[in-house]
């Protein structure tokens, strides 16, 4: 009987291993002889640079360099941009460090580099930045507006991008619509705030002559090739590992933050490894955010309440620089119409510079926003039309007859953005069901009668996965027997080391401990693009898959002719080749692996030696998962406190490789978008001074806020991949916003509050409550 | 530089002797003094818990304390738990069992909060459980599977301990 890993709550191969401190972060790598570096970063938002004096930290002891723009030579120069955009007419990137103008707090001026961190963080102190501050640009709208002071002189303007998107005719369709609702609805900013930090080590190795580098990002492979290409080395000359990385969520994606430059051009420099791990103030600082936009929007219904029409107007805050492209409103304009049948459809956007720190994806890059500004839309639709918000909702959904599905648009990989498949219905009835959607007006009351205000809150929405451009894995069988898979998507907790061995275990009848995956480091496989965009299990899967079947196939051509048996006879199973009805005759798959690659002799024409495959998969587009949240909350109108009683989750996303990881990506996505709703957000003053760069100002919820959640799965499997995976990484987050913003208005029906705005926060609860003209009832 | 001070400290049993400034801070002295690198540090502000080691017993934030204060001290540090991967702490075996890490991050700072906390309330409910760990952050798990974890490692101690100890009903 041949063990079905795929589907099974399969233990994780890496936790033995960081349970016991034997992690491989980038902060654990001690190489003797290795400095330290720390970076002067800018104390004003906007300001021109006068003068950098670095002649008083030079002096300092333990000091070996400090470094300014005047340094770089060609590395000076703006850093190579990422995904351009037709309508993107200014795609301003990044400084290694600041040549001539800071464009927000915390952006590189100065690397200092020492004996020590300690030594190198005195040294930073003495350097000595002269500044004459300009006018910052901090308020979103002001900022769109013509004549306001400009980020980037030379654009001319703070806009970076204007870009429209339509279906159908929605001018008319608003025109002669029956009802229409519009609401300005707001997202503030917010940030990952993965537990590790940041951080770069860099060593030159003279003699292979190559630029070895730790890096705590997402993306090594393209980290690679572009310091490659930026340092004037041959590709094979550059190896970036992403062993351990203690969280991404997103931002460390971003290529190129100025460290991952400045840490490499010091080792080089210098001949000694360098090392960078960034403090908590700097990753407020120094590392992406986002969320921050602000949607004008209206919805064009019938009398029965089935939409017409939609249309968003928003401002993106891209911060100082646009280095990632559009991808975040892209995606937030895209993922809007959710499950929903929507014949008109307007999207448009502006992608606005401020004196802020840079956005670029955070876990949801956009979803969150648009489903925000839907499931208010239908909140909006369902009170005013008298009609029940779950069947408002059931009223507008495509149906499963109705796939492939195409929603018009032009997706963020810039495919047309079709649904593969899905089941909207029976996610969220069954979603209702879980969280006792219809005795909950009777729960309502008996608990108002107690003096309290429970709310309930539904939120659908479909989610952008898997998506291109490909991927690749190598199956390589050991003589020991034991498998090695390597891949390009490193890890950043999400269990590849135990997922993707799942796959090929199965291929090959072997046990999942034996599989050993090797991923995010460059010298093991150098082809692929990154985790993002809840694409590992999908893209990289399907490649492993592929491999793996490869050398499966490959296994039993060579085992076949070692047991003079047919090939069809055979079947792999516990780490053996065997003949089917006859288990005698057997032979190891370390044994086939020799054969496979023999000293003398000679392999068949054609053949590759070795029991080993590679193999790349990429999908012609992305695959579409989806989801319903629901939860019940209780809500204190003196204090604004939020306490969440129960929440459930169902979603759907294709084939399950291991249910045990895809609930733990939930709860992790629930709990962050419980604090993206209620207890994170970035404040800046009107100076751009970030006030939360602290975990006391920034609060991420604790055990004590975050509610256990119920999870159901209804699996669609997706027709464009092998195995019918979709992505699951950010789907616990996505539809959290809005799912707080109508359980919080139930709560408080007895005022009438409308929330259009997220954060909420206690503060914000008690001045809506009251701001609301309605009395209390007795 | 300033004058360096001798600090001694054991370690999960292991006697050191370094000689150190005295604004080293404890947790980079156990990670990169002593190479124990399995003790994380988060924020270096004491909130997230990711540093958190065992001091005569007592959870601490290594974050917040200079090494020169440790002189003398007992230490356990997330190394001390298991003497290998296939023997296991039941706390660490707990996590594996119930998924209780992610990105592995934080987890040393949550084993060695929960050891602390087991050896104080061998048998707690779920209300003092989330109370706990409430002063560690993890950004992966949403907690939920963490505290599965400590009730299931609260178990299996329980049934480790010896005869009178502790003898809570199973499946309370």
């Amino acid at each position: 009987m041949v063990t079905r890993y795929l589907g099974a709550p399969v233990r994780r191969n890496e936790d033995p291993r960081l349970l016991t401190g034997r992690g491989n972060f980038v902060d654990d790598i001690q190489i003797p002889g290795m400095l330290h570096g720390a970076f002067v970063r800018s104390t004003h938002a906007h300001a021109r640079l006068k003068r950098v004096d670095v002649s008083r930290a030079l002096a300092a002891p333990g000091v070996h360099a400090v470094y300014t723009h005047g340094d770089l030579g060609p590395l000076g120069d703006p850093l190579p941009p990422l995904i351009p955009h037709p309508t993107l007419k200014h795609h301003k990137t990044q400084y290694a460090l600041a040549p001539d103008k800071v464009r927000y707090v915390g952006e590189p001026v100065a690397f200092v580099v020492a004996d020590s961190r300690y030594l190198a963080e005195d040294a930073a102190d003495l350097v000595e930045v002269e500044y004459e501050p300009l006018p910052p640009v901090v308020d979103l709208e002001a900022a769109a507006e013509p004549g306001a002071p400009l980020v980037h002189e030379d654009a001319g303007t703070n806009v970076a991008a204007h870009y429209t998107q339509r279906v159908g005719e929605p001018d008319r369709a608003f025109a002669e619509a029956p009802h229409v609702f519009t609401e300005r609805l707001v997202m503030d900013r917010g940030c990952a705030q993965p537990m590790e930090p940041r951080g770069v080590v860099a060593h030159w190795d003279p003699r292979l002559e190559t630029l070895l580098i730790w890096d705590s990002t997402q993306a090594p492979i393209p980290i690679r090739n572009g310091l490659a290409r930026l340092f004037g080395l041959p590709e094979r000359a550059v190896r970036v590992i992403a062993g351990d990385v203690g969280g991404g969520f997103g931002p460390k994606i971003m290529m190129f933050y100025p460290e991952e430059i400045m840490v490499p051009l010091a080792a080089m420099r210098l001949g000694r490894p360098v090392k960078w791990i960034e403090d908590r103030r700097e990753h407020f600082w120094a590392t992406n955010h986002e969320r921050e936009q602000i949607h004008d929007a209206a919805i064009a219904v019938d009398d029965q309440g089935r939409i017409i029409a939609v249309r968003t107007v928003f401002l993106h805050d891209a911060g100082a620089y646009i280095p990632y492209g559009l991808i975040v409103p892209v995606v937030a304009s895209t993922t809007l119409p959710g499950p929903y049948k929507i014949p008109n459809y307007h999207a448009e956007f502006k992608a606005v510079f401020t004196n802020k720190t840079i956005v670029s994806p955070y876990r949801g890059a956009g979803r969150p926003h648009g489903v925000f500004v839907m499931e208010r839309l239908m909140d909006r639709v369902a009170r005013e039309l008298g009609i029940d918000r779950a069947e408002v909702r059931r009223r507008n959904l495509i149906q499963p007859d109705e796939f492939p599905y195409d929603v018009g648009l032009i997706y963020q990989d810039f495919a047309p953005l079709i649904y593969d498949s899905g089941n909207y219905p029976a996610v969220m009835d069954r979603a209702l069901a879980m969280v006792g959607y219809d005795r909950f007006p009777e729960e309502q009351a008996r608990a108002r009668r107690e003096g309290r205000y429970l709310g309930l809150g539904v939120a659908n929405y479909v989610e952008g996965t898997g998506i291109g451009p490909y991927e690749g894995a190598k199956v390589h069988v050991e003589p020991s027997g034991k498998v090695l898979l390597a891949t390009g998507v490193g890890t950043q907790g999400q269990g590849h080391y135990t997922s993707l061995a799942q796959l090929v275990a199965d291929q090959l009848g072997v046990d999942v401990k034996d599989v050993h995956v090797v991923t995010g480091d460059t010298g093991e496989f150098a082809w692929g693009t990154g985790t993002f965009a809840s694409r590992a299990a999908v893209v990289a899967g399907s490649a492993v898959y592929l491999a793996a079947r490869a050398v499966r196939e490959k296994a039993l051509e060579v085992a076949a002719r070692l047991l003079e048996a047919s090939k069809e006879d055979l079947e792999l199973e516990g780490g053996r080749v065997l003949v089917r009805g006859a288990p005698q005759r057997a032979v190891s798959l370390g044994e086939v692996a020799v054969a496979a690659n023999p000293l003398r002799g000679t392999i068949p024409e054609g053949a590759e030696p070795g029991l080993e495959a590679t193999r790349y998969f990429g999908p012609p587009r992305g695959s579409f998962a989806a989801g319903t949240h629901a939860a019940v909350v209780e809500v204190d109108p003196e204090t604004g406190m939020l306490k969440i009683l129960r929440y459930v989750v169902v979603h759907d996303c294709g084939t399950v490789i291991n249910p045990m990881i895809l609930e733990g990506q939930i709860h992790g996505g629930v709990a962050q978008g419980v604090g993206g709703a209620y207890y994170e957000k970035l404040v800046y003053d009107e100076g751009g001074q970030l006030l939360t760069t602290s975990f006391m100002d920034f609060l991420i919820p604790t055990a004590m806020e975050v509610p256990d959640v119920a999870i159901g799965h209804v699996e669609t499997p997706s027709p464009l991949n092998p195995l019918g995976i979709k992505g699951a990484g950010e789907a616990g987050v996505i539809p959290v916003p809005a799912l707080v913003a109508q359980a919080v208005e139930d709560a408080l029906a007895p005022w009438g509050v409308r929330v259009r705005e997220m954060p909420l926060s206690p503060v914000k609860v008690r001045e809506l409550v009251e701001g609301s003209r309605r009395e209390a009832p007795a | 530089m300033a004058a360096t001070r001798t600090v001694r400290v054991r370690v999960n049993g292991t006697l050191h002797e370094r000689e150190v400034e005295p604004r080293l801070l404890l947790s980079d002295f156990i990670r990169h003094e002593l190479g124990l690198t399995g003790t994380h540090v988060g924020c270096e502000h004491g909130v997230c818990g990711a540093c958190t080691i065992l001091w005569n017993g007592e959870p601490v934030r290594s974050c917040l304390a200079l090494a020169v204060q440790a002189d003398g001290a007992e230490l356990e540090t997330v190394e001390g738990l298991a003497p290998d991967e296939e023997r296991l702490h039941p706390v660490q075996a707990a996590f594996v069992e119930h998924h209780g890490l992610q990105c592995g991050f934080c987890t040393p700072g949550f084993l060695m909060t929960v050891v602390a906390f087991l050896r104080e309330n061998p048998d707690p409910d779920e209300a003092e459980i989330r109370r706990a760990i409430s002063g560690n952050l993890c950004r992966c798990t949403g907690y939920v599977n963490i505290v599965k974890a400590v009730k299931h490692a609260a178990r299996s101690l329980r049934a480790r301990a010896p005869a009178g100890a502790s003898a809570a009903p199973a499946g309370r």
